[in-house]
């Protein structure tokens, strides 16, 4: 999957590559995969004249990993989510943006102007916001889904048919939801209470796959998958009977944001480019393309009006509250790197 | 054979002896950037200290392989034990990889066999369709076969059909699908050495073997396979030293629910752990354990000829 995304972001580069008639430089973006529409990269350079190069990952950590063995100086913008955000933030890996530096600063949402984990914006901007959870299929199992208890201890129909995102990031905070303890954990007992617990859910699992996530539902060999709210809307659209949770425990939030890299060696570009990804008619294209939601004010007009009556943007009135991901100190993370490495072995 | 080679060649040797180290030169500069190279520095970054979210810091530890051999439990205070959690990871490798190579011998052995029988002007053919497949991507083969072996998949659409089978047989996310696919990825690795042993036999000892009453079993383990043996072993090794190391098949047909050598590595190169030093260590065990199964099949080898010359 991984190579197939990449060969096709190169054939994206070279199309992009040709259609720029005047090259007023180059612009390279490391790029989660199948998540910015080729009409707007198409747009940006019709625009400003400047060439845009994609490479693409498949989860944030893989990203920081290509970025830490080398990769900084080729790339200008990422697209990391949030926590995401924090730890590049702490490893010197990105430039911050000076007052005035981007014209659309402005056109921020207000809520999302001075999130946590980039106070100020000083080095990012939004790009999607979404939340995290799964979707169960209907011709599977029609109890109450809006539990986590589908994913950690579900009920006989579903056992052995879950796709979970092989992504620790995702998989604890959930498991922490389920469980009620904080997603940083120094109880002795909570951590052992999560082991154990996940330990006993695995053998309810048929998979870990995150690049697959919305095909397993759609070709029918996962009954439930945890997913993104836009991938779960996507399975849907593409036939599968799905219906995305929001358990009353708690789901997923996040928001992926692009930010400047250190060392970036076409900076201004980057810098016309967050602009232009400020400007509300060209992110509603991504938000069209992704489903997720823009955190830039104005982008209403621009959507598709489906978009905003999809059930999987509309959490129900009991639905638990979304939590973003945390950024553990070394000591903790380490104990929850044994419980992710138990699980797998 | 080995000794009938070098003289003959003896004579030209001696004359081309200068041309022919220089024009070694461009081959041991590849082999020293980009195998010595990368090999050096994974030794080296396997004895450094991690750094908190990936990289090294420059100070000497043993951290990676005091973590490979030694439980200290959940919270790292506890009293060293054995830890078998990486042992049983290389125990899994080793026996997928090793049933994989054992379905492509299976498998493989005839078909060499049969392509090494027919007529000298078909056998090319015969080569050329076994090639055929491998000329997609391996990526898009092994996500294929997963269509092919899943629920809903023509396979189980077929068994289904013609009333063998109630219920699809699940395949898909089990053991035997990684080593399906295993098998499938590196078949010609099997069929062409083997292949290519078979052809250089001379079958008039098969014959001869025959006229002296040997019967056909006793003749392919006692004749034909000592013969082959070579193009055996070559097949086995090529089958077996990928498959331990893979990681598309396990996480596309196996579900990734356990870890394989390679995803373990991989994992903590690319995924939360972030240990550099780790997935060092373990690169440089399951180096050294090939190694050792390269150097001790070298030796029965050796030992072989030597008692069959």
């Amino acid at each position: 999957m991984k190579n197939l995304m990449k060969s096709s972001a190169a054939a994206v580069a070279l199309t992009v590559a040709a259609n720029a008639a005047a090259a007023e430089g180059k612009l390279v973006l490391y790029h989660w995969f199948e998540y910015m529409p080729q009409e707007v990269l198409d747009k940006f350079t019709a625009e400003t004249g400047i060439e845009v190069t994609m490479d693409t990952y498949d989860s944030n950590e893989s990203m920081l990993a290509t970025l830490k063995a080398g990769g900084m100086g080729t790339y200008d913008v990422a697209v990391p989510g949030d926590y995401m955000v924090s730890i590049m933030a702490g490893e010197g890996l990105l430039d911050t943006i000076a007052d005035g530096e981007l014209a659309n600063k402005g056109n921020i949402a207000p809520e999302w102007a001075d999130p946590s984990f980039d106070p100020g914006r000083s080095s990012s901007i939004p790009y999607q916001w979404g939340s995290t959870s799964f979707a169960v299929n209907r011709d599977a199992y029609n109890g109450d889904i809006q539990t986590t208890d589908i994913l950690f201890n579900p009920p006989a129909e579903l056992s052995g048919k879950i796709n979970m995102l092989d992504s620790q990031g995702e998989v604890m905070a959930m498991a922490s939801l389920h469980m009620g303890i904080p997603q940083c954990s120094t109880d002795r007992e909570q951590l052992k209470a999560l082991n154990a617990m996940l330990q006993d859910a695995k053998q309810h699992w048929a998979s870990f796959n995150s690049d697959t996530a919305k095909e397993v539902l759609v070709s029918g060999d996962a009954a439930v998958g945890q997913i993104y709210d836009g991938f779960a809307a996507k399975a849907r659209e593409e036939g599968a009977n799905v219906e995305y949770a929001y358990p009353t425990q708690g789901y997923v939030a996040w928001m992926d944001n692009v930010v400047l890299l250190k060392d970036a060696p076409n900076r201004e570009n980057a810098l016309k480019f967050m602009d232009f990804l400020l400007e509300p008619e060209n992110i509603a294209a991504v938000t069209n393309y992704a489903q997720y939601n823009a955190g830039v004010t104005g982008v209403s007009e621009h959507l598709d009006p489906s978009l905003a009556a999809q059930p999987e943007k509309n959490p129900h009135a009991n639905a638990g509250e979304g939590v973003f991901i945390e950024v553990c100190d070394q000591e903790t993370q380490a104990v929850y790197d044994q419980i992710w490495t138990n699980l797998k072995k | 054979m080995a000794a009938g080679a070098a003289s003959g060649g003896s004579a030209r040797a001696d004359t081309y002896k200068d041309a022919r180290g220089w024009l070694l030169l461009p081959s041991w500069a590849v082999l020293g950037i980009f195998v010595l190279g990368p090999v050096c520095m994974m030794l080296i970054y396997s004895f450094l200290t991690k750094e908190f979210r990936g990289g090294v810091i420059w100070e000497p530890s043993l951290a990676a392989y005091d973590q490979f051999f030694f439980d200290r439990g959940l919270f790292g205070d506890e009293p060293p034990k054995i830890e078998w959690t990486y042992i049983s990871i290389f125990w899994r490798s080793i026996w997928q990889a090793g049933a994989a190579t054992l379905l492509s011998l299976l498998i493989g052995f005839p078909t060499a066999y049969f392509i090494a029988t027919r007529p000298e002007n078909v056998r090319p053919v015969w080569v050329f369709l076994i090639t055929i497949p491998y000329w997609v991507n391996l990526l898009i083969r092994t996500v294929s076969m997963k269509f092919l072996l899943r629920d809903q998949g023509p396979l189980n659409d077929f068994l289904i059909g013609t009333g063998l089978i109630d219920s699809p047989i699940h395949i898909v996310n089990t053991n035997f699908a990684v080593q399906l696919g295993l098998f499938y990825s590196y078949l010609p690795f099997m069929v062409l050495p083997v292949y290519a042993a078979v052809e250089r036999y001379n079958f008039s000892l098969s014959e001869a073997a025959a006229d002296l009453y040997a019967s056909k079993w006793t003749t392919l383990r006692r004749i034909v396979l000592p013969a082959v043996k070579p193009g055996v072993v070559a097949g086995c090794i090529l089958v077996f030293v990928p498959s331990m190391g893979s990681f598309l098949a396990p996480d596309l047909l196996g579900g990734a629910k356990n870890f394989m050598i390679g995803s373990l590595i991989e994992e903590q190169f690319k995924g939360n752990a972030g240990n550099w030093p780790f997935g060092a260590a373990a690169s440089m065990i399951l180096l050294t354990m090939v190694l050792i199964i390269l150097m001790f099949s070298a030796r029965q080898q050796a030992k072989a000829d030597k008692a069959g010359g």
